[in-house]
């Protein structure tokens, strides 16, 4: 038996004291030690970019790093977005462009847009289209995935 | 697809990171740095390293400089230090071209170019770069330093000259003359695909006609190395056409292309020679460093 | 106007089968078997058993009372019934993959270190890899060829004496599937306090899969129910009873502990529903203008390694809408069910159908060349005209399914295409760029489809005494935005705004029939019941409002869930939240009106309705690499009415790009001894955002169905049909080679084989 680690993960600023063995993912500790299922899991091979999520405010794929490897650092995941019932510009405007149909590639599609445009508000069309293939979806076509990203960094940059 | 179970060892230092490698090497130890690919080989149980010792927590290694004309890569440096050029000239901008091309932007958040290299994939874009421009890699453990050139460094699929109880430190690239060019180019079947093939070009440019060139085929054999009948092709000679095609041909005559179930050795023999010739007439779009 | 489905998911509050967990839950984790074709000498589980953690380890041996998953199609089939998979592998392990036996731990973890334990003996057997190989032993006196299955009409062979021409094609179409971002998973519940056993985590068909569970476990209907939560996709994949679902189940009755299984990528790669897979050999006769005589088609369908839930249906299903849009005197098609030491396959969206697309257009294509006639005028001579309709297409035999085409104008949707890409200026622009040297060419593919299969379905609807609406259906959702189009359609028809109804689907105990999400039924099926569920709804609020506002029903009108009189929107009014106080049991105003604002109705047909479309494609390949660049592509559909347009949009293009993962880039390979060669995301390759052009979506609704109320067609596999074939023939015109693409799909060395063909 290998030995437990006692840690605390910071997600969307809130604490969570848990103990886990060094083998377990920090997707897998989030969802299922931690409470918050909206990081889902879609290859655990770091392909599909379902778990991606922020960690220090760079998107990364929460199925590559152990839970360990992450105390101290800020995580934030899909559930942090909104404030409140006040949506984030991004959800708001996947809704209004139609950019989900499941939802289950949903939240990575979200993180990693927010780690994009908070770390490159000024990104290219072709840049921005580069950086979203980096997630899979097997419903939307990605057509309105990357109209609603476009459309939402169009309205961050404009100010409120 | 859960790893098997290893013991965790955080490191502060690089001697400590060391010495706790040369403890558990013995029982697979190995090196976590980036992650983005000892992770999912340990999620497919490929890989079941007994112990990992995490070297992202030591700040020297996180080191990106220029100085005395040599750019020195940390073991921890991001792929994604390089979005932006890290040096002026030809090689910063090289290098940033590169980058772009490994993966998708959240594993260039993590992945690091030196772990990458201790990797040897034969698709690794930074170990084509490695053998290409001659990098010197320092490898440190409890027995004390050492520098490995480039070009012996990787030595077959995923195989190094490093020991299993070294840590890959440091990488150092010295910074071309001013004269030089620099081309790239690589096939994949998507964008962030591991690529079936790829050519890293360099050559001095004065009096119109090429000089110290290198060419380097990565993707295709079972690991990356310079074709020195292709450099031979190119060296006296102006840029152009007559040249670049001899130099690809020579490179399709040398290679001894990788085959698997999906793609022949032909198809990988010809996709380098067209890279090749690519990357040229990429370098002699470019401007001088 | 947002989907009701958004806001759990964009805010991460979905509930997918990942997200569900319950107290002292086990966690199951499928031993499986690592090779193609095997005897399974031995199993020895106990250093599994050993392992801390560890709860039981079980085998064939320890289910000896369930039997094989059982079919849900071609129930009576006595003829496939030896082929059907048994839950855990009994004595023979048929491909990689196959369950062989099932570890129930505390953690999904050390579930998965406890099935590395299990030791299996195997010897290994020859396994059968391609379709065309020799037919072998599926077991002791059962052969490898299930079924060969004829459909046809007419005299092929007075059609092709006397044709003019003939061209005869050898075709390929390769194994691809659907692969949802989320993978399968299954939680089983036994509630011991109400004696129900629950499968949470189900999808698309729950009434079905109810029916079939019941069955091999001995429950009665009272005692098993289906929940279906948040569903990551499905594309015909998802929701078919799998081994696990009931291993599951019997494993919460056993334990007395929820069960929970959630299926990894890798499994998934190898053991969800593959399809796609024939080998054809196709011909077509031709008069001297082009107009088809006959066609004829044999192939050898590749089902893997046993018989699934769907029986036949996708071999059917390739051959009886094969002619598609055109009048084809004669028929005759011949399907050679064949089993393959491979994943087993069965429906994925347009199952069969894409195939048939490729095989027929090509052959349209190839009529075309020989003739020297163009490609799309030889399809416009012989589409089926409005004139026509209803145009039935009768096979004779008396097992097939005849298809009677409800209503369609495909010139028409011809003419638009044409003119939405602006064909006149755009062919000769291909042609002049190819005289420049650029491999660019265009291709088209026109398809049939067939959805709304009844024969029954209903809905019931209640309003509250706040005037929320409760739409109860036994509907299935996938991600489609089902319960904003029933909204939509409650919301029309009952005169309230469509954010205060909730759509139920997916729970068996809330209604005791359904027909879930498959098939393209949904919209025409639920759709239509939902719709005259609340006209009855709307009348039995009139005749309440009429007596309270003493005026007439028929000059009552309600509008956001008010009744006033029509033209006197401020007048005396009453709500239907009103009325429900009004109509509850206990109300002394009731008098002699049936209690509850509520209804039950059932829509009813015995017809089928035939939406059809074009795929238009325009391609450019770099020679040198032989790689397939999509810079144009349009999905051009008509779907009679389009209930929710952005909805069948998002439909229509996510269908296309799946169809351009399975002409140019997915495929699952597997090497001369049944290995599966494409297991992980580095192998399996769809495309991604920097893939994919911009679908371009013409939607028609210039023929709706006479067959229901709402005259709705449907649109869940319209976008996927005829990619294939539309990039073939782009291809084949890019590289001035007409029948050059011969296999899908086409991977950049095998684009650069066609070229160096080209060159010989």
């Amino acid at each position: 038996m290998t030995r437990k680690h006692d840690i605390t993960l910071t997600i969307n600023g809130h604490d969570h004291a848990i103990t886990v063995d060094a083998r377990r993912t920090l997707a897998d500790a989030i969802r299922d030690q931690c409470g918050q299922t909206g990081t889902h899991i879609g290859c655990e091979h770091g392909v599909c970019g379902s778990c991606t999520l922020l960690l220090d405010g760079v998107p990364v794929r929460s199925c590559l790093i152990f839970a360990v490897q992450c105390v101290g650092v800020a995580i934030r995941t899909v559930e942090g977005l909104a404030q409140g019932d006040e949506l984030h510009p991004l959800q708001r405007s996947f809704i209004e462009h139609h950019a989900l149909q499941c939802g289950f590639c949903t939240p990575g599609f979200l993180m990693l847009a927010v780690g994009i445009l908070e770390n490159e508000p000024d990104i290219s069309d072709a840049d921005l289209r580069a950086a979203l293939s980096s997630n899979l979806c097997r419903c939307t076509g990605y057509a309105n995935i990357v109209k609603a990203v476009r459309a939402a960094a169009d309205e961050l940059r404009a100010g409120p | 697809m859960k790893p098997a179970a290893f013991e965790y060892h955080a490191a502060r230092s690089v001697e400590e990171a060391v010495a706790t490698l040369a403890e558990v090497a013995p029982d697979q130890g190995r090196i976590l740095a980036g992650g983005q690919s000892l992770v999912p080989t340990m999620a497919f149980r490929l890989a079941t390293p007994e112990h990992l010792v995490d070297i992202n927590g030591i700040e020297e290694l996180g080191r990106l400089a220029v100085e005395d004309g040599v750019l020195s890569i940390g073991a921890c440096v991001r792929h994604a230090a390089f979005h932006r050029p890290v040096t002026d000239g030809g090689l910063g901008a090289i290098l940033t071209f590169m980058a772009g091309h490994i993966g998708h932007y959240p594993i260039r958040q993590r992945g690091t170019f030196c772990g990458s290299l201790a990797q040897a994939d034969p698709s690794s874009e930074w170990c084509l770069a490695a053998v290409t421009l001659d990098a010197t890699i320092t490898a440190q453990s409890t027995r004390g330093r050492r520098t490995i050139a480039g070009a012996d460094f990787i030595q077959g699929i995923m195989t190094t000259a490093l020991e299993d109880d070294e840590l890959l430190v440091e990488t150092r690239i010295a910074l071309p003359a001013a004269d030089t060019r620099f081309g790239f180019a690589e096939f994949s079947r998507r964008a962030g695909d591991f690529a079936l093939a790829m050519a890293l070009v360099s050559f001095r440019l004065s009096g119109g006609v090429m000089h110290d060139a290198r060419l380097g085929i990565g993707g295709a054999e079972d690991h990356p190395r310079r074709i020195p009948q292709a450099e031979a092709a190119l060296d006296g000679q102006p840029p152009g056409s007559q040249a670049f095609e001899a130099a690809a041909a020579a490179v399709a005559a040398a290679l001894d292309p990788m085959e698997d179930a999906g793609t022949s050795a032909q198809y990988r023999r010809e996709l380098a020679q067209c890279l090749a010739r690519r990357a040229l007439e990429s370098a002699a779009e470019s401007a001088a460093a | 106007m947002p989907r009701l489905e958004d806001p759990p998911l964009i805010t991460g509050r979905g509930r997918f089968a990942a997200d569900i967990n319950f107290p002292h839950q086990l966690h199951m984790r499928v031993v499986r078997s690592p090779h193609a074709h095997a005897e399974i000498r031995s199993i020895d589980t106990q250093e599994a058993l050993a392992l801390p953690g560890i709860h039981g380890v079980w085998t064939a041996a320890d289910i000896p009372d369930i039997g094989p998953v059982d079919l849900r199609a071609d129930r009576a089939a006595e003829v496939l019934k030896p082929y059907r998979q048994p839950v855990l592998a009994k004595g023979r392990v048929r491909y990689v993959g196959d369950p062989v036996a099932a570890v129930f731990a505390e953690d999904p973890y050390l579930a998965e270190d406890g099935a590395e334990l299990v030791a299996v003996d195997y010897a290994e057997l020859p396994a059968i890899v391609s379709v065309d190989d020799p037919l072998g032993e599926f077991a002791p006196g059962v052969g490898t060829e299930v079924a060969i299955i004829p459909y046809s009409y007419g005299d092929t062979e007075a059609a092709f004496a006397a044709a003019h021409a003939v061209v005869e094609l050898d075709l390929l179409t390769g194994r691809h599937s659907g692969v949802p971002m989320e993978t399968r998973g299954a939680i089983g519940r036994y509630d011991a306090a109400k004696d129900i056993l629950e499968l949470h985590g189900a999808a698309k068909v729950l009434h079905r899969n109810k029916e079939t569970l019941i069955r091999m476990l001995g429950r009665k209907p009272s005692g098993l129910h289906l929940y279906e939560s948040h569903v990551g996709g499905g594309f015909g994949i998802r929701g078919e009873v799998y081994p696990e679902d009931v291993l599951v189940l019997a494993a919460a009755q056993r334990f007395g502990r929820p069960v929970k299984w959630i299926e990894d990528r890798h499994e998934h790669l190898m053991c969800a529903n593959q399809g796609r897979q024939q080998h054809h050999w196709a011909r077509m006769a031709v008069d001297a203008e082009g107009r088809i005589l006959a066609m004829e088609d044999t192939f050898h369908h590749d089902q893997g390694a046993y018989i699934r839930t769907h029986g036949v249906v996708v071999p059917n299903l390739t051959m009886c809408l094969f002619t598609g849009l055109y009048r084809v005197p004669a028929y005759r098609a011949r399907a050679h069910v064949r089993l393959t030491n491979k994943t087993p396959c069965a429906t994925y969206r347009a199952p069969g159908r894409y195939e048939a697309s490729f095989v027929r257009e090509r052959l349209m294509d190839a009529a075309a060349a020989k003739l020297g006639m163009d490609p799309i005028e030889i399809r416009r001579r012989n589409l089926i005209t409005k004139a026509e309709m209803p145009y039935t297409i009768a096979f004779d035999e008396p097992e097939a399914k005849d298809g009677e085409i409800d209503s369609g104008d495909y010139a028409l949707l011809l003419d638009k295409t044409l003119a939405h890409v602006g064909w006149d200026s755009l062919g000769p622009e291909l042609a002049r760029r190819r005289a420049q040297g650029e491999l660019v060419g265009a291709g088209i593919g026109m398809f049939l489809e067939e959805g709304g299969l009844g024969p029954s379905d209903g809905a019931r609807i209640a309003v509250d005494t706040e005037g929320d609406v409760e739409v109860i259906t036994g509907g299935a959702s996938l991600g489609q935005g089902f319960e904003t189009s029933m909204a939509q359609i409650c919301a029309e028809a009952l005169g309230v705004d469509y954010r205060r109804i909730r759509v139920i689907h997916g729970q068996t105990d809330r209604i005791p029939y359904g027909i879930g999400a498959h098939a393209a039924r949904t919209t025409v099926m639920t759709g239509n019941a939902v719709h005259a569920t609340a006209l009855a709804v709307r009348a039995k609020a009139l005749d309440v409002a009429s007596e309270i506002l003493q005026t007439p029903g028929d000059e009552l009108v309600i509008a956001d869930g008010t009744v006033t009189r029509r033209g006197r929107a401020t007048g005396p009014s009453i709500t239907l939240g009103e009325i429900a106080a009004f109509l509850a049991p206990a109300s002394k105003n009731r008098g002699a009106h049936a209690p509850g604002l509520n209804a039950e109705e059932f829509f009813n047909t015995t017809e089928t309705v035939f939406p059809y479309g074009i795929h238009f494609a325009v391609v450019r390949i770099d020679e040198e690499t032989g790689h397939v660049a999509v810079e144009r592509f349009v999905v051009a559909y008509d779907v009679g009415r389009a209930v929710n347009p952005m909805l069948v949009e998002g439909q229509l293009v996510g269908g296309c790009i799946q169809g351009l993962g399975g002409a140019l880039y997915e495929e699952f390979a597997y090497d001369p001894h049944g290995q599966p060669l494409a297991v992980t995301f580095a192998d399996y390759l769809m495309p991604t955002a920097a893939e994919v052009p911009d679908v371009e979506v013409l939607l028609t609704e210039d023929a709706p169905s006479p067959h229901n109320p709402l005259g709705i067609k449907s649109a869940g596999e319209g976008g996927i049909n005829g990619v294939g074939a539309a990039i073939a023939g782009a291809i084949d015109a890019a590289i001035s080679t007409p029948g050059a693409v011969t296999q899908l799909p086409v991977s950049p060395q095998r684009m650069r084989e066609l070229l160096r063909d080209r060159q010989a």
